[in-house]
């Protein structure tokens, strides 16, 4: 590491020095700091601003520039200088566009943000990267259905090399079972022609994809760049290093279909699947050499279905209507629905049903008698129906994801990580010491005697390990310390950000699509192959130049170990949100490093605060926390602390400075990359200091969670209800410390939150330790 | 002739929604230069404008501040704002994009400091609000706006506020001798992805949208309940500010007609049980009737659905109204004919919200050969899909946001395809 030459730059633009008193700051920070330079202009982020920067780099006055002046979600690429580090401090959100002009409370706000820049600088370095891992740049492609044929076929047009892995003899899936397919395009009405043979054939045909048939994956091992591969083909193992995998396993029958006996499903004969139907459709509508003509197609009320039915059912219910009508115009086919579920261009569809005679029925069914027969609610006409005289019945099944594979076995361990709500229940303790329930030491005692699951294996109350929510064994069987899955979210299908950011799983390099993600045509588990196609290649790019991929794309810097403190606690190993640690045969904590986020949920778990990265530590931020001045306690001012997600809150924050709003002036902010890494030493270290509270700003978790990094936000809100005894070790008050679920979108209440808490300590009235 | 050079490689995406968004970073962290257009001064598209998704009720914001993070981060990424294309022409490799660059006065000097807009008297009509407020002139377009850059209506030009203004700002990014002018962009392949507009309320004649302010369609719905929108996020009655208690949801103003919009929106209904769900929350009291042909829940939306509906305030009518009007005492009325008991009713509420389905924005551009647009204004990709102009969220069809993250990612890998995988 080079020396520390640090250069201070104030800004006096954008209400700055109106606000601040300029010359008072500057000699503040000359007086306490031995920085190589300080100096002030109108407005840094002017040519000519920039250009005093640039020269102090260049003339190697500096190495490192605290930029005091706006925040550093605004001009980031404007002050970036090349070969120095730049750290902001926010002197024009958080201070002059929130607080009282010129007044000393002001000053000492600015004087503080500055401080704390300094010894953000001091402890940063700009991030270099690991190691390449890279070995290889091919893709793997899990499921040979529409989805994971058209991911390979996509994949391999963009240049890339593809394994295409099948559990069955042949290539296509379900769709190879469909006769005609729902229309993708205008005039959206007319069944088309079942394509999934020429998509078979262009993925044969394509020089660039392997296929493997009757094939599975055994074992999955490595990281992004370098995942090892264990493909189980027919009884022989083939090993194979791939880039990135795209896991497209489609979808099954449910495995409970009682829901369907009351539709007469395997109790009257002449009942039918919708997948079975499929077949009478393409054998010219007939069964057992007899014309079907009069039908009756069920989509099952929504209240008995399972969260995956909903959506495909009811196009599908159209289509085969349609199908029936074309082979024999003067068929009879009743649609009974609740609410027909026939979106976008599908009304066409549903249009072109009507126009061709189907008959629509909005009724509930209420039994199946022989003939078969049905019993219905009329819920238009208010009255019971009767439906009599059928020659089939066929009832629209759900389609079930297949998140876990039902062919194999149970895995054995993990399972408690395929549905975990917030991992792990483990003890949390204040400066590496036992916080008084004696767990830290019992921690320890397990780590030395090599129990495994003593220490770390505490299973979250909704999740039973042994019995998960679905059933089957792992799909690609990860070796992961976090065992073999891919995180579900609670309705079975595959965790991501699905509205926002819909391929990113918990597993980096790993992207998922089709009927596992979400319920979908076949047409659509083609569109939605490419994107993920897409993702699979971009990892595999981003890893290559050793950056981050999703949410942090691009980011160098990756977590440091340092070993010879580390207790094998792992707790580390446990907490990582994307399961980037494992464990080494010592015990030790092996990084994985381009399975990594970059969230710092690690970091924050460290007891010993062994884990850090270049440019955001636990020293930093203990060194920015120290950095605050606290005045003498007879000054009656107290301090208080907010870590705040630089995700959400902080810009939240930002805004609030945006909108004028005036911010309590007690407040000292420190964003932090999630709250995840947050870790409660430092939480004691503010109120050792002096603090006199300490708030903690992250997303919202839970089923609906918002945090970036998925648990980063529920580790917080657990870690933080372990703080009660720290704070009766120090004889503080509960209520210095506090966590809040904040929203971007809280621009205003934020503000509130901030000064309702600031109004709250100071009836507590100040720490003790102050002073001290 | 594919043109040789690096702008054969670049990929434009002609809309900066959330759609256009991903389908630009997606590419660029592949490793692509994009150029990125927009016409508005800000970024985000409609999604700025909603205060909340469904299912999940999360703000839009949040999954835009993380994008916004990565285009600052990304130098592959040029965004261009108040860039309307009018026309695209050419072939895969060498395609043409002719664009209006609309006047901003202001340049890239601003820092945002907000001193034009302190000194700035003149009032528009806010279009970030669609008009249900008034702003300065000159403004940030709103709190999170992307670049973060002022922009001064042309309303200034000429009044007494311009030399005000010009003088105001330190940091000489006030320019008011910038002009519409036309520009010509080059890029090897065309990412469409210019989303939608609501569908005139004014076409359903038997609505009578413009005869009372408290007759609102559910986007000016959205800005309703945002915090930053006219009215700090309480849902009132936009005529006199009271509490907006009892509230009427129109599905399908426009959609799934064939003398409308012929396909279903896709989104209304759920859009519309959240606007229930904002009503509910905020009055204790709340009445809600959803006016509907079917509640379409599509995908994992049913649960979503079944949790809105449990509430005991809200009431689902199956019944497609005849006439919205304002009565007499100045309420607005809604009357029709209930489809399941055929009983006619006439009521009056508080607000009537009319969920207007989406309108492709990109049927008034001209499209260049190798794409195809429907009747509708859709934009597609030609059958053999070998073509370099793709399309993606609502610009190819009436889709979701999930489905426009989705296919401005698949976007993504068919645009790197087009300008030659390397």
């Amino acid at each position: 590491m080079a020396d520390n030459k640090i250069g201070i730059y104030l800004c006096e633009g954008c209400g700055i020095a109106e606000a601040i008193g300029m010359d008072e700051l500057e000699q503040t920070v000359s007086n306490e700091f031995q920085v190589t330079t300080c100096k002030r202009h109108a407005a840094l982020c002017s040519d000519e601003g920039r250009a005093v920067i640039e020269k102090d780099i260049k003339d190697g006055e500096a190495n490192k520039a605290v930029i005091a002046a706006c925040s550093h979600r605004v001009m980031a690429g404007r002050f970036q200088f090349d070969g120095a580090v730049t750290v902001r401090a926010n002197l024009r959100e958080q201070i002059a566009w929130t607080q009282t002009p010129q007044d000393e409370d002001t000053n000492m706000f600015a004087a503080d943000n500055v401080r704390m820049g300094i010894a953000q600088a001091r402890n940063s370095e700009n991030p270099e990267g690991h190691e390449n891992v890279v070995k290889s740049e091919k893709l793997l492609v899990v499921g040979g259905g529409v989805a994971g044929l058209t991911a390979a076929l996509q994949a391999a047009r963009a240049g890339t090399e593809v394994t295409l892995v099948e559990k069955t003899d042949q290539l296509g899936g379900w769709t190879r079972k469909w006769s005609r397919l729902i229309p993708s395009r205008p005039p959206y009405r007319g069944l088309i022609d079942n394509n999934i043979e020429e998509i078979i054939k262009a993925v044969e045909d394509e020089g660039r994809i392997t296929v493997l048939t009757n094939a599975i994956v055994a074992k999955t091992e490595g990281m992004p760049g370098d995942f090892e591969v264990t493909i189980d083909h027919g009884g022989s193992e083939v090993k194979d290093a791939f880039g990135a995998i795209v896991v497209a396993t489609g979808w099954r029958m449910p495995d409970d279909m009682s829901p369907y006996e009351k539709y007469g499903l395997g109790k009257v004969d002449g009942v039918m699947t919708g997948v079975d139907f499929e077949e009478v459709l393409a054998n010219g509508v007939e069964k057992d050499g007899k014309k079907l003509e009069t039908i009756a197609i069920i989509i099952p009320c929504e209240s008995e279905q399972m969260p995956y039915t909903s959506g495909v059912a009811d196009r599908i219910a159209i289509k085969q209507a349609i199908q029936v009508m074309d082979a024999n115009p003067s068929a009879m086919v009743y649609v009974l629905h609740d609410n027909l579920r026939a979106h976008g261009q599908a009304e066409e569809l549903y249009r072109e049903a009507q126009d061709k005679g189907v008959v629509f029925m909005k009724a509930m069914v209420k039994s199946a008698e022989a003939g078969p027969a049905l019993t219905t609610d009329d819920l238009l006409l208010g009255q019971e129906v009767k439906l009599s005289g059928l020659d089939a019945v066929v009832v629209m099944t759900g389609m079930m994801p297949n998140s876990t594979n039902p062919d194999l076995p149970k895995a054995e361990k993990g399972n408690e990580f395929l549905c975990d709500d917030v991992n792990p229940r483990v003890p949390i303790t204040v400066n590496g010491e036992d916080n008084g329930d004696g767990d830290e030491a019992k921690a320890k005692a397990a780590a030395a005697s090599g129990d495994d699951d003593e220490a770390a294996s505490v299973a979250p109350a909704d999740c039973d390990p042994d019995n998960p929510p679905l059933p089957g064994g792992a799909l690609i069987n990860l070796q992961y310390r976090q065992g073999p899955h891919i995180p579900i979210l609670y309705n079975g299908f595959i965790d991501s950000h699905y509205i926002c950011f819909p391929y990113e799983t918990r597993r980096t390099g790993i992207y998922v699509c089709g009927a596992v993600r979400k319920p979908m045509t076949a047409y659509e588990a083609g569109n939605d192959a490419t994107g993920a196609a897409l993702k699979g290649i971009q990892a595999i790019n981003l890893v290559k130049e050793s950056r981050a991929t999703h949410p942090r794309a691009g980011d160098l810097s990756y977590p440091h170990f340092g070993l010879d403190i580390c207790t094998k606690c792992r707790r580390c190993t446990v907490e990582c949100p994307f399961g980037a640690i494992d464990e080494n045969e010592e015990g030790y904590p092996q990084l994985n490093p381009s399975r990594c986020r970059r969230c710092g949920t690690c970091m924050g778990a460290c007891p010993v605060r062994t884990i850090s990265f270049k440019n955001y530590s636990p020293n930093m931020v203990t060194e920015m926390i120290e950095a605050v001045e606290q005045p003498d306690p007879f000054d009656e001012k107290p301090r208080i602390l907010v870590f705040a997600c630089e995700n959400d809150a902080y810009p939240a924050l930002d805004m609030a400075g945006i909108n004028r709003a005036e911010i309590n002036k007690t407040m000292r902010f420190i964003p932090v990359r999630c709250l995840g890494s947050v870790t409660l030493v430092w939480v004691s270290n503010a109120l050792e200091k002096g603090f006199d509270g300490v708030m903690l700003m992250g997303c919202k978790s839970g089923d609906d969670y918002q945090c970036h990094f998925v648990k980063g936000s529920a580790i917080a809100q657990e870690r933080i209800g372990k703080v009660s005894e720290t704070l009766k070790n120090l004889m503080l008050e509960e209520e210095r410390v506090a966590i809040e679920e904040v929203s971007i979108a809280d621009s205003r209440r934020i503000v509130e939150l901030l000064n309702k808490f600031g109004d709250q300590i100071e009836e507590i009235g100040l720490n003790p330790f102050k002073g001290f | 002739m594919a043109q040789d050079g690096p702008q054969s490689q670049t990929i434009a995406v002609i809309g900066g929604g959330i759609a256009g968004v991903t389908a630009a970073l997606e590419a660029a962290e592949t490793g692509y230069d994009v150029i990125l257009i927009e016409k508005e001064p800000a970024l985000g598209g409609r999604v700025s404008r909603l205060n909340r998704y469904f299912p999940k009720f999360c703000h839009p914001t949040c999954g835009l501040e993380i994008n916004y993070q990565r285009i600052k981060k990304n130098p592959r990424v040029k965004v261009l704002t108040m860039h309307e294309v009018t026309a695209v022409d050419g072939e895969k490799g060498a395609y043409t994009i002719t664009a209006k660059k609309l006047p901003r006065f202001v340049n890239e000097k601003c820092t945002a400091c907000g001193e034009c807009a302190r000194v700035c008297e003149t009032e528009i009509d806010d279009p970030y609000n669609y008009g249900l407020n008034k702003v300065k002139a000159a403004r940030l377009p709103h709190e999170h706006a992307f670049p973060m850059r002022y922009v001064i209506d042309a309303a200034v030009k000429g009044s007494g506020d311009e030399a005000k203004i010009a003088e105001a700002c330190k940091y000489g990014a006030v320019d008011f001798s910038e002009e519409e002018e036309e520009v010509t962009l080059n890029a090897g392949a065309i990412i469409w992805a210019t989303g939608w507009r609501p569908y005139d309320a004014n076409r359903l004649e038997t609505y009578h949208y413009a005869d009372s302010p408290d007759i609102i369609n559910n986007v000016e719905m959205e800005r309703l309940a945002n915090h930053d929108g006219p009215t700090e996020g309480k849902v009132v009655r936009p005529s006199d500010g009271e509490p907006a208690k009892k509230v009427a949801l129109i599905q399908c103003a426009g959609s799934r007609d064939v003398n409308h919009l012929p396909y279903c929106s896709m989104i209304c209904c759920l859009a519309s049980l959240k606007h229930a769900a904002y009503v509910l929350e905020q009055y204790e009291d709340a009445e809600v009737h959803m006016y509907y042909i079917d509640i379409r829940a599509h995908d994992k939306m049913q649960t979503f659905y079944e949790r809105i509906k449990v509430d005991p305030r809200i009431k689902f009518i199956k019944s497609k109204p005849a006439e919205i009007h304002a009565g007499a005492d100045g309420r607005p009325y809604v009357k029709g004919e209930r489809t399941i008991d055929r009983e006619l009713y006439e009521e009056s509420y508080d607000l009537v919200v009319l969920a207007t389905g989406m309108e492709p924005a990109a049927r008034d551009i001209s499209t260049g050969g190798d794409v195809v647009k429907d009747e509708d204004g859709f934009v597609l990709a030609i059958e053999s899909g070998d073509g370099g102009q793709i399309s993606c969220g609502v610009a190819s069809g009436p889709f979701d946001v999930a489905l426009s993250t989705q296919s401005g990612t698949a976007a993504a890998l068919k645009a790197i395809q087009a300008v030659g995988a390397r």
